[in-house]
């Protein structure tokens, strides 16, 4: 291939930009990588209108399944497919060997971290993260303090936001270790790929990821409380209008367990029990899909009915296993995030394997100073946002906006974080009937029982507009399938 | 099995069921209404409104179109056709992970098909054709629900609301009619009085079913005793009852807790009632009385049903 391009393949491409930014398909002379040839060679051979139909076929199936989301503030046409590109995202044997370790690595160590935060504080009380920056996150639970959590496993279920620079290197862009959500279109997206390109498929080797709800279930049953063989486990979503109610379903579906709302949920005696038809039944583990803020009235918020009033106090007796754990936002808090490579240095004696976004700290005044100055080429985060909301991205904002966030820094700098701009990488996506390279991230997803077991691939969320560089679902996004080489 | 997943599906079988209902006697009601004989169309509309239960914001006010419009697409009142569809989808759409695709898309069909333009001006053109169409969309989704979802404990739920909420709107439609049944109007010509009767068969999908057993020899108290008393036909109360029972029995064997005495003892108290007394009994009685108990021991069937399987306090689950 590397030796001129076939006509077809030019077609295809037709004005395919190549500048800074690293592209997963081609080198920056043009070439395909040599894992995209097979996929390249596929695409060039395919007539036009196929390529359109099987498109068609993948959208019919995602509507007909029901896989949807819901988008907040918006009256009419709430229940939205997530929009699904065709051409999958590669990713060699060689590249995931680093992400698999760069992620153990990471998650091992934040775990740690929360069980020091939690008991002992050592790394507080050693200066290596600032004790203000920790009691002043607002996903901090003093509740947390010195409660012992089975297995000393907080975060069980996480998946982490990667960026690919232009250097070809992975980065940590965000750890997600509340109730990270997405899982369940990596799932549906692969089996809408085998259906659509089976022999490409079967030609390149993908290792499989589709037994992640089977592990999923063996990390929750390796968390139950002791003298519990045979753990009734659950799985506790806010309800029918929460945006990944879909997600709820399948993964209570394909493990083969309950989905439960807060309101079949009952305490008696530190107790949770399920109101079933055979009267109240024990529960022993649940995998939480509500907010800390939501989970338990008596607790937290007490204007809140989504949750199960005593939860916490059954939790803290150690009768139920609720995971992720509470206070586990303290972890992926944006400020925080900063501080990431000196906690994995602190707690494992290791350098980062997966390195970080330079991050700048607003509270402290000289990088303050730093970013208000430079505030059309930063990014700016809100620390406790998820999902794209509160951000800024300075290069493509305008003044008044830039202004209003000057405002808000300096009014409450602790809430918000600055980084570059980053010229992360594109893949190729079938927009009409060519291909134009879209920004990309990749989110895998982490399980944490008796060990860290990730599936190999994950997420690959692309920003469907032209240059945009926002991969939220809740803002324009759409995902493709990922797949991880043998 | 969740004890408000089960309330979502009963649920939702009721209000299915109470759409099909209220399609049916509107239908029958706007046919009588053709011929000028009989009741005026004040009183018809009147005696509509009270056997569908006297749900609300359905005075009449001489405009049938108006009125029958109403009753099919306002989400008014608990017996409006929209207000019943809505519930129902509603109700299925928090246990979709319970019920079978196929279920779910024919539903959110009907839906769907309430809330388009197209069903609208069909209904201006042919009230008639509309409604039937509703109808057939309730049909196919009892079809796949019986031929697609697995006949366990959730199924057996579904089949509870329908038989319980049938049986209900049957001793209803009886109790507002009997008395006309019986003390028919003084009238020029019987053909009227036959017109009414029919009506009433048809009401309960019953007048084919009632000339095999009786022949088209239409009297006051074979209709009662048919639509009360027979077990075989599916809207006879009998055979509603009889469906209560056997699904009642089947929830405790689909893993559903043994059903406490004083509900066992509320469904056979009714099942006997039905299973040992003659119509020749029942008139000699206060008929009026009798359905009127019926719609009481449905209502007590239904509390306890409720206070067992799904909103029972956690004192009384804690101590068996």
């Amino acid at each position: 291939m590397s030796a001129g391009h076939p006509a077809e393949l030019e077609t295809l491409f037709g004005d395919y930009p190549l500048d800074r930014a690293f592209d997963e398909m081609r080198e920056p002379n043009g070439d395909v990588r040599p894992h995209y040839h097979a996929l390249a060679e596929t695409l060039a051979r395919l007539p036009q209108d196929d390529l359109e139909r099987r498109k068609q076929s993948a959208e019919l199936s995602f509507l007909t399944q029901g896989i949807t989301f819901t988008v907040y503030g918006r009256e009419e046409g709430t229940e939205r497919i997530f929009p699904y590109d065709l051409l999958p995202r590669i990713v060699t044997a060689q590249e995931w060997d680093r992400i698999e370790r760069g992620l153990t690595q990471r998650i091992t160590a934040l775990n740690h971290f929360l069980r020091d935060v939690y008991f002992d504080a050592k790394i507080l009380n050693d200066r290596v993260v600032p004790s203000e920056l920790v009691y002043s996150c607002k996903h901090y639970r003093r509740q947390m303090r010195g409660l012992q959590v089975p297995r000393n496993v907080y975060i069980a279920v996480v998946g982490s936001d990667l960026l690919r620079l232009n250097t070809g290197e992975f980065v940590v862009l965000e750890d997600n270790l509340r109730v990270p959500s997405g899982v369940s279109y990596m799932l549906t997206n692969r089996r809408v790929m085998k259906r659509t390109f089976p022999q490409l498929f079967h030609s390149y080797g993908v290792r499989p990821i589709e037994h992640y709800p089977q592990l999923l279930l063996s990390t929750l049953r390796s968390l139950a409380p002791e003298g519990r063989p045979e753990p009734n486990i659950v799985l506790l979503t806010p309800g029918v209008f929460n945006s990944a109610y879909f997600e709820h379903t399948y993964l209570a579906r394909q493990m083969g367990i309950d989905l439960v709302e807060g309101r079949d949920l009952v305490t008696h005696d530190n107790i949770v029990y399920m109101r079933t038809t055979d009267g109240l039944k024990r529960v022993d583990v649940i995998y939480r899909r509500v907010d800390d803020d939501f989970s338990d009235p008596l607790i937290f918020r007490s204007d809140s009915a989504l949750g199960c009033t005593g939860l916490f106090n059954a939790y803290r007796a150690g009768n139920v296993t609720v995971t992720n754990a509470f206070g586990t936002g303290l972890a992926d808090d944006k400020a925080l995030y900063a501080y990431v490579p000196d906690i994995i240095h602190y707690y494992l004696n290791e350098d980062p394997i997966l390195p970080n976004v330079k991050t700048y700290i607003l509270t402290e005044e000289k990088q303050r100073k730093h970013v208000l100055a430079n505030l059309d080429k930063l990014v700016v985060k809100a620390v406790g946002e998820s999902g794209g909301y509160g951000m800024l991205i300075g290069p493509q904002s305008s003044a008044q906006q830039r202004e209003e966030f000057a405002r808000q820094i300096e009014a409450n700098p602790r809430n918000y974080i600055a980084q570059p701009t980053l010229d992360f990488s594109r893949a190729p996506c079938l927009i009409g009937n060519h291909l134009e390279p879209r920004h990309v991230d990749l989110r895998p997803y982490i399980l944490f029982g008796d060990k860290v077991n990730i599936v190999p691939g994950g997420l690959t969320r692309v920003a469907l507009e032209k240059g945009s560089l926002v991969v939220n679902s809740s803002q324009g996004g759409g995902s493709k399938d990922t797949w991880v080489l043998e | 099995m969740l004890s408000r997943v089960a309330d979502s599906l009963y649920w939702m079988s009721r209000y299915l069921e109470r759409a099909e209902n209220t399609v049916r006697q509107l239908d029958v009601t706007m046919n009588l209404m053709l011929d000028t004989g009989g009741s005026s169309a004040d009183t018809r509309w009147q005696q509509l409104v009270a056997a569908l239960g006297n749900p609300e914001g359905l005075e009449w006010n001489g405009k049938l179109e108006e009125m029958a419009g109403r009753l099919v697409f306002e989400p008014i009142g608990h017996a409006s056709i929209t207000y019943c569809v809505n519930a129902a989808r509603e109700n299925a759409r928090q246990v979709r992970e319970e019920i079978s695709t196929e279920q779910w898309q024919r539903l959110n069909r009907l839906y769907h098909q309430m809330h388009s333009a197209q069903v609208q001006s069909q209904f201006r053109s042919s009230i008639n054709d509309a409604l039937s169409a509703v109808l057939d969309g309730i049909h196919l989704f009892k079809g796949v629900t019986d031929t697609t979802m697995i006949h366990g404990q959730g199924w057996q739920f579904i089949r509870l609301g329908r038989y319980l909420e049938r049986a209900y709107a049957i001793a209803t439609l009886l109790e507002v009619y009997q008395a006309e049944l019986f003390n028919p109007h003084e009238r020029e010509h019987t053909g009227y009085q036959y017109l009414e009767q029919v009506g009433l068969l048809r009401c309960c999908t019953a007048f084919e079913a009632y000339c095999q057993v009786y022949t088209a020899d239409l009297t006051a108290d074979r209709i009662l005793e048919f639509l009360l008393l027979n077990r075989d036909f599916p809207h006879a109360i009998r055979y509603c009852v009889d469906g209560v029972r056997q699904a009642v029995d089947a929830i405790q064997r689909t893993g559903g807790r043994r059903p406490p005495d004083e509900l066992s003892a509320g469904i056979g108290r009714l099942h006997a009632m039905l299973s040992y007394t003659t119509i020749g009994e029942i008139l000699a009685g206060d008929a009026a009385a009798f359905l009127h108990s019926i719609r009481e021991q449905c209502l007590r069937i239904h509390e306890l049903m409720y206070r067992y399987y799904i909103h029972y306090s956690i004192q009384s689950a804690l101590s068996i």
